[in-house]
This record gives C-alpha cells, sequence and structure tokens, in this order.
C-alpha cells in the first residue's frame, strides 16, 4: 500500500477546478478503483460514471495524465511510483459535474443513421451469412461507445464540428450496416451530403485510442470514403450517368456482387 | 410545502423501468401494440448489465446438433432449476427462444456462424446440446446493441440517467413512476396505466458480486412497498467462476464459455476435481473418466459431458469445498485451464475479451497460464412473482421481466437462459400490457400525496445537519450479506443477519449525503440503500425458512434436496404494518404432459416414446 497523489477536476458547466486527494493505494488497483476510494473516503459526491469495470460498457471514460481512456482499464502500476496522477472530463463534451460529460450528442448522430433493412429470408426461413463474410461487419459491432474515439477526432474536438461531422464512432457504425451481408439500404449519398465523410483527414487518433482496437480509420473510415468517391467521384460513372442515364451503383453492385 | 404542480410530469400509455435487454425488448413491444411508451433508466442507454453476459443465449434451433429441440431445452431448465422452475414459464421461453433469437437477426444482430452459414450455436453448461447462439464472448454486448439501434427507431421516448424512486397507485392498481434526472436531481412523475419492471437483481448487497452499482434491486423493492408478491428470494446464484485477483477486480465474471471450449478445473495439487462432485440426478448423463471428457471435446457425440459443465450451483459448490478443504489456489480460488486444452489462437479467437480482461486487469495470459477464478454472486432466480403468460404481478397494471420477476430459474439459472429469459419475456409482458391497458375503463391517478411524500423520502437525506455515511453504510451490508447469507447457510447465521439488517434499516433512517442534488453519487447510493435493505431482509428471511438445500440455496443444517419441500414456494409481501410477511404456499402442480418431459429419461424422450404429444 502506498499514498498517492490525485488530482481531479471538480466542478460544472460554470466552471471548475482541480482539488488534490492524497490516497491509498493497493496493488492491482485501476484508477477507477482509486476515485471510488475517494468518493467514499473524502468525497461523497464526486460524480464518474460507471458501469461494469470491465472494460465491456464504455461508460468511465475520462482524461487520464491528459489521455483519454478507460478508468476501470487503467491500472495504477503503469504510471511512476512518485507521478501524481491528473484526472479531468473528456474534454469534446461538455461537462455536467466532475468527471461526468453530456455526451447525448452521441446518441442523436445515430439516430440519423437510417436501420438496418435486411433482405427477405430465404425460402426455408432463414437468413444464411458465412462467418467470413460477417467478419468485416463484427468488427465494428465490438465498440462498446464509449466514446474516446469521438473525445480525440480534431474534427470535433479542436473545430468544434458537431455540426458537420459524425464522427469515428458513427463513421463505423454506418461502416457496419454498409458491410452488412444482408443490408439492403443505401447510407452513401447520406454518408457524403449529411454526416461529413470528407472531414476526416485520416490522422488515425481515433483508431489509437479504441480500447477495443478496432481498425476505426482503415478498415472502417477509408472503405466508406472510397465508397463516396467510386459513387460520385468516378469520371467514367459520372460521364456513363450523363450520356446514358445510367443509375448511380447500388450497394450490391459495389460490394462486388451477391446472390 | 411542496406543490405538486411544480413537479415536471410526462404523459404516456406505459412505463417501462430499466433498460437492459427485458426494459428493452418490452418497450419495442409496447410500441410495436401501439402503445405510448417510455423507458428510464439509471445509465445511459446500451450500458446496462446485459452487456456483461458473455457466453451467450440458449435457444434450441438444432443449428449444430440436430437432435436438439424445445423439449430438450425444457428439460435441461427443469432439471437445472431442480423442479422448482413455474412449468408454464420453461414451457413458453424452451418454445419461444428460437424466434426471438431469429427476430434479433431480423433487427441486425450479427451472431457468429456454422459452415452452413446458420447461426453458430456453443455448448453450455447443463445443456444438452450446442444451444448457446453468441457472437465471441460478448453476445450481451450485440443483444443490447441490436434491441438499441433497433428501438431507437420505434417511437420509444428514452429517459437516460433516470431513476425510479416509487411505484404510484390509484387504488389497487398502478398509476405511474416516481422518478429523478441525475443529472440535476430535480423530480419527475410518469404518470401511465401500467409499468413494466425490469430492474434486475441484487447483487450489489454481496461484497463479491459481477454485478455493477445499478444492482441494487430496485424493482424487488418498488413492488414489495406497492403490495406485489415476491418469490423464492432464496435463490441467489453464485457463479463459480468470477475472478479473485486482484482484490479490486474480485468477483468479475468469467465466462462458462471457458469451460464450454473445455477449459478445466484444477485444484493446487493439479487435480481435475470435479469428477469427484457429480451428483446423482447427473451422473448417467456425465463423463466420469477423463478418457472420456476428452473425447467428447474431440466431438465424439456419444461421449458424455465433462463434469465442468454440471449447473453452476453444483460447480459453485465444488469449488468452495475444494478451497474450504485447503486446496485452493493462491489468492482463494481454484485454477481454470484452457491453456493446456487448446491453442492459442483457438482461445484468442473464442474468447477475446476474457483474453483482454485477464491480460490488462490481472496480467495474466490465459493462453500460457491458468486463471484463478472462485464464486461470485451473479443472479438472483427469485424475484417479483408474475403470471407466466403476461408477465403481469399480483398488482394490476404492474409487470415484471427479466431477472426481477420470478419462476422461469427455478432454484438454479441454466447459463445462457438468461438472454433468451430477457427477449422471451420482455416481449410477453409488452403484449401483456397492452391487453390489460385495452380492458381499462378509466386512467389511474396518483394522489398528490403519494408524490410529495416521496419527494419528502428522498430529499431528507440530503436536507439531514448530519448522519450516516451511505458508503460505510453499504459497507456494512457487505459485511452482513458475506458473513449470513452465503454460498452455504445455516440457522443461527441467517437469524444473526436478520437482526442485523433489522440496525442497519434503523441506521439508514439516518443517512446523510453532504453536497446538492446535482449528480451526486453520495445521495444516489443512500437512496439505493433503502432498495437493498429490502431486498437482503427478503432473501434473508426466505433463506431462513426453506429447510433444504436446493440449488443455489444450500443449508448446512438441512442437507440434499427434501421431497417435501420442492412442493412450496416461499412468498413474500408487504404486511398490513409495512413489515414482510412470509409464507410457505402450495407450488402448483405441473401439467402431467409436461412433467413427463421434465422426468423422462433422455433417450426415451429423444425416441419419442415420452412427449410426443405435447
Amino acid at each position: 500500500m502506498a499514498k498517492r497523489s490525485f488530482r481531479v477536476w471538480r466542478g460544472d458547466a460554470k466552471g471548475g477546478e482541480f482539488e488534490t486527494f492524497e490516497v491509498e493505494v493497493d496493488s492491482g488497483m485501476v484508477v477507477l478503483d482509486v476515485l471510488h476510494r475517494i468518493q467514499e473516503r473524502n468525497a461523497n459526491d464526486l460524480a464518474i460514471r460507471w458501469n461494469c469495470k470491465a472494460g465491456k460498457c464504455g461508460s468511465c471514460s475520462m482524461e487520464i495524465n491528459g489521455k483519454p481512456r478507460l478508468s476501470c482499464m487503467t491500472r495504477m502500476n503503469i504510471f511512476e511510483e512518485h507521478e501524481t496522477i491528473t484526472v479531468q472530463p473528456l474534454k469534446t463534451f461538455p461537462v455536467i459535474k466532475d468527471l461526468v460529460t453530456d455526451v447525448s450528442w452521441n446518441y442523436r448522430q445515430n439516430k440519423r443513421i437510417r436501420r438496418f433493412k435486411p433482405k427477405a429470408p430465404e425460402a426455408d426461413g432463414t437468413r444464411r451469412m458465412y462467418q467470413e463474410d460477417v467478419e468485416r461487419s463484427q468488427e465494428f459491432r465490438k465498440c462498446i461507445e464509449c466514446y474516446l474515439c469521438q473525445n480525440v477526432c480534431h474534427v470535433l474536438r479542436d473545430r468544434d464540428g458537431k455540426n458537420d461531422f459524425v464522427g469515428p464512432r458513427f463513421m463505423i457504425r454506418v461502416a457496419s450496416l454498409e458491410m452488412h451481408p444482408l443490408d439492403t439500404e443505401d447510407r452513401i449519398p447520406e454518408l457524403r451530403k449529411e454526416y461529413g465523410s470528407s472531414l476526416c483527414n485520416i490522422t488515425r487518433c481515433c483508431t489509437e485510442v479504441c480500447p477495443e482496437h478496432i481498425g476505426i480509420t482503415d478498415n472502417g473510415i477509408i472503405p466508406m470514403k472510397e465508397r463516396v468517391v467510386d459513387r460520385y467521384f468516378d469520371p467514367i460513372a459520372m460521364l456513363g450517368r450523363k450520356l446514358f442515364g445510367i443509375r448511380k451503383r447500388t450497394k450490391s453492385q459495389a460490394e462486388g456482387g451477391e446472390p | 410545502m411542496l406543490d405538486v404542480s411544480e413537479i415536471q410530469t410526462i404523459d404516456t400509455d406505459v412505463m417501462v423501468v430499466g433498460a437492459g435487454g427485458a426494459g428493452l425488448r418490452a418497450a419495442i413491444e409496447c410500441s410495436a401494440q401501439g402503445l405510448k411508451t417510455g423507458v428510464i433508466s439509471k445509465s445511459l442507454l446500451g450500458k446496462a448489465h446485459t452487456v456483461m453476459a458473455e457466453g451467450g443465449m440458449a435457444a434450441a434451433m438444432g443449428n449444430v446438433d440436430k437432435r436438439d429441440n424445445w423439449k430438450v431445452h425444457f428439460r435441461d431448465t427443469m432439471r437445472g432449476g431442480k423442479f422448482l422452475n413455474v412449468w408454464r414459464m420453461a414451457e413458453l421461453h424452451a418454445r419461444q427462444a428460437p424466434d426471438r433469437v431469429r427476430e434479433l437477426e431480423e433487427w441486425g444482430a450479427v451472431f457468429d456462424r456454422t459452415k452452413e452459414g446458420l447461426i453458430s450455436q456453443r455448448n453450455f453448461g447443463g445443456h444438452r446440446y450446442p444451444r448457446l447462439a453468441h457472437v465471441g464472448d460478448r453476445t450481451g454486448l450485440e443483444l443490447i446493441r441490436s434491441l438499441q439501434d433497433h428501438g431507437i427507431h420505434q417511437g420509444i421516448d428514452f429517459h437516460m440517467e433516470c431513476a425510479a424512486l416509487e411505484l404510484l397507485k390509484d387504488g389497487d392498481r398502478v398509476a405511474g413512476v416516481l422518478a429523478y434526472w441525475r443529472e440535476t436531481g430535480r423530480f419527475v412523475v410518469f404518470k401511465s396505466k401500467a409499468v413494466i419492471l425490469c430492474t434486475g437483481g441484487g447483487g450489489k448487497a454481496w461484497p463479491v458480486t459481477s454485478n455493477s452499482w445499478e444492482y441494487t434491486g430496485d424493482g424487488i423493492a418498488m413492488a414489495f412497498d406497492a403490495g406485489a408478491e415476491l418469490m423464492d428470494l432464496e435463490f441467489t446464484q453464485f457463479h463459480p467462476t468470477g475472478m479473485v485477483w486482484p482484490l479490486s477486480v474480485r468477483g468479475i465474471l468469467v465466462t462458462e464459455g471457458v469451460r464450454g471450449d473445455g477449459g478445466i478445473l484444477k485444484n493446487n495439487k493439479g487435480e481435475r476435481f470435479m469428477f469427484n462432485y457429480i451428483s446423482e440426478r447427473f451422473a448417467p448423463e456425465t463423463a466420469d473418466t477423463e478418457a472420456e471428457a476428452q473425447r467428447w471435446l474431440e466431438g465424439d457425440k456419444n461421449a458424455r459431458r465433462p463434469p465442468e459443465l454440471l449447473t453452476r450451483d453444483e460447480v459453485a459448490r465444488a469449488i468452495t469445498a475444494e478451497v474450504k478443504a485447503g486446496r485452493g489456489s493462491p489468492h482463494g480460488g481454484v485454477f481454470l485451464d484452457i491453456a493446456s486444452r487448446r491453442p492459442a489462437e483457438f482461445i484468442k479467437s473464442r474468447l477475446p475479451s476474457m483474453y483482454h480482461q485477464f491480460k490488462e486487469l490481472a496480467e495474466v495470459d490465459i493462453t500460457k497460464d491458468p486463471m484463478e477464478v472462485g464464486p461470485t454472486l451473479h443472479y438472483f432466480m427469485g424475484g417479483i412473482r408474475v403470471d407466466a403468460d403476461s408477465q403481469e404481478t399480483t398488482v394490476p397494471g404492474l409487470f415484471a421481466a427479466g431477472e426481477c420477476a420470478a419462476g422461469l430459474h427455478g432454484a438454479n439459472r441454466l447459463g445462457g437462459n438468461s438472454l433468451s429469459d430477457l427477449i422471451v419475456f420482455g416481449r410477453l409482458a409488452g403484449v401483456g400490457a397492452a391487453k390489460y391497458i385495452e380492458g381499462l375503463e378509466s386512467s389511474p391517478k396518483a394522489s398528490d400525496e403519494q408524490i410529495t411524500g416521496g419527494v419528502r423520502r428522498a430529499t431528507e437525506i440530503l436536507n439531514r445537519e448530519k448522519g450516516a455515511n451511505p458508503y460505510v453504510l453499504h459497507g456494512k451490508l457487505h459485511e452482513v450479506m458475506a458473513k449470513g447469507v452465503g454460498i452455504v447457510r445455516k440457522q443461527e447465521e441467517l437469524e444473526t443477519a436478520i437482526e442485523e439488517l433489522e440496525e442497519l434499516k434503523t441506521e439508514a433512517k439516518t443517512l446523510k449525503a453532504p453536497g446538492a442534488s446535482q449528480y451526486n453519487p453520495g445521495w444516489h447510493e443512500a437512496l439505493a440503500m433503502r432498495s437493498l435493505l429490502i431486498t437482503s431482509e427478503a432473501v434473508t428471511r426466505a433463506a431462513l425458512m426453506r429447510e433444504e438445500s436446493r440449488g443455489a440455496h444450500t443449508r448446512l443444517d438441512f442437507p440434499g434436496e427434501s421431497a417435501e419441500w420442492v412442493k412450496y414456494n416461499v412468498i413474500i409481501k408487504r404486511g398490513a404494518d409495512g413489515a414482510m410477511e412470509i409464507e410457505k404456499r402450495a407450488k402448483p402442480e405441473g401439467p402431467a404432459a409436461l412433467v413427463a418431459i421434465a422426468n423422462a429419461k433422455i433417450e426415451d424422450l429423444e425416441a419419442g416414446k415420452v412427449g410426443a404429444d405435447v
């Protein structure tokens, strides 16, 4: 057991400041454990959002020594012995109180995305899909909605682009639907015009912070950007549309043809 | 004096309390039935404990082994529940689960596949055939996300971080819910014709639990206060494999899928001890040599199942016995070994989140070394008594589904039967609420006094000059429950626990939460203590009454199942003076056809000698 210094941001929408706590830390503890100890012993009203404590629900996101992390998965032994640990709320979203931010904007983005629209079942009532075909979509479905990627996205964080870009979380949500073998909906027009796919300039910060190690940029965002480019900026296709009235490519053709 | 007209009021047909799998499925059904539907959840949407469910959802689709069907699933459920299950619920569940799983796929869920392109199914404790539809070891996340992404387009009003305080009534029937917004601490009245409780269990009464802060028995306590009957609360499941080290993660779940995929349990002498704990009931269907268990793992359909896949109550008791006999691991558990059984790549692809959980939290590489595991309070089989078909409680207009409802699982729940429970009975609760509302002649109305009374009880905690620290009181409750109402129980200890709970109830009247009402966890903790204390008392009193050992309820002073007690449920309700009334009530007998299936030899059932007429 050792005493550690924790600087914790306390305050609300009107403002706040760091408060320092000296806390006993036991071996094996994670940052969230220490915050709970502060809550129990020093500050009963310290606001923290958390649930599963096992990296599966994505509730306890915060910035720890400047890095966005899940506090339940941040072990104390990654810090130097005498290092002061500074904990503050996610910067990209408005503070409610202490370490809790208002992430409701994210829920509104999800609702804008057109829902899953499956093709009809086969004659025997089942919908066959093969493991190799579902794996791309499954990768994005691992997302625990911790919003760490949203928090570090330059468009959202530094340029306050919340009106123009849905952010990496919802780019891969769109990708999970577009790459779903059964889905028949087309979201490419919205991706370009409403979700702001062109605003991402592929700095990969989102991918780096993802606790689920999802290939957000390479496997999700870039393929989505490519589909937009193929649809709207492919000169041969554009010419074809103009001269012969060929309709824009449908999703299933872009997928390379499905039965 | 508080003016009720100043409290925010929202009118709706039905309020669903809780947004885990059951709550979301119930809300989707209510909306499909044309009801104006609201949902409140203590957490953000998609964070409920359903996300922690790992292994899968049980549904006899027969995709992997064609011999499977609803009757075998029903039989497994009854035997796992030690025949205390409500017959009709076990039947409905087994019959309807396959359709509910396929429906999730229609809503976008992406399950792992068989080679033929169908939904893959895995082995699990107590299930005769591979039956659990799954997505790696994150099936709960897939379930909740699929329901969430479907539900947000159904016209349902979701109110996040809004916690229920009390049920409102008009005479005998329910009239709505009094709640508060966690963010602001302001109160809100949801006026509704029906309420569906989907609030989960009360694992937070114990110190070592897989449950998160939300599981404080709110629905059980609110239903009790509203006069509803509770049933069989003595059955609290200790999942055999929780993490035991480091201390700060003690209790976090290690999926049964590890054993389903070949993991074995060993003591500190390296012995595979489960072979010594095969009970008579399961002996004919369990391998009794390592060689046979190995053949099963390699896919031999004639080999019997390894004893590590016995039901959870049996495995948890075996682990406890090994540790008690001095054969435990360094941190007081036993070893769960999959590293020596499967290649590293297999483990990483089948159990990715277990791999990360141990790597990141315990610095153990499960592809190289065994895990240390021990029992953790995981699940309430008992809860609010409901009608099997409609999920209505004994209070008109009040419904319950999922973990907070009693009946499906009897004395012990099989792994994988929880996620399927949520979607089967969540939906039935929605259908039940719609039928109830259709038959209503007038809308219920709660009195102003109920609302002001509820608000006063909640704000007293903030307004007191000084008083007990809610976190300290919660710690004391942990001690009482760990000491007196653990995995093995006896009369004197249970009686002591009841006395100690009475003291805590008195102390709870003086709780003080410092700070303002805005997002104040100390206040939230204090409010939850009320639910926790009611729930803990009900569990303890029920455990004292049931003088036998059955399923998850083990009495040192009454070893073994009693032929007499299987005929009874333990019912608790609020007496006229507010005290708990407890009753040993005869359990309705099952229909002959179902009884025959449950008791049949598996060979006879599969040959159609039994149950062909159902």
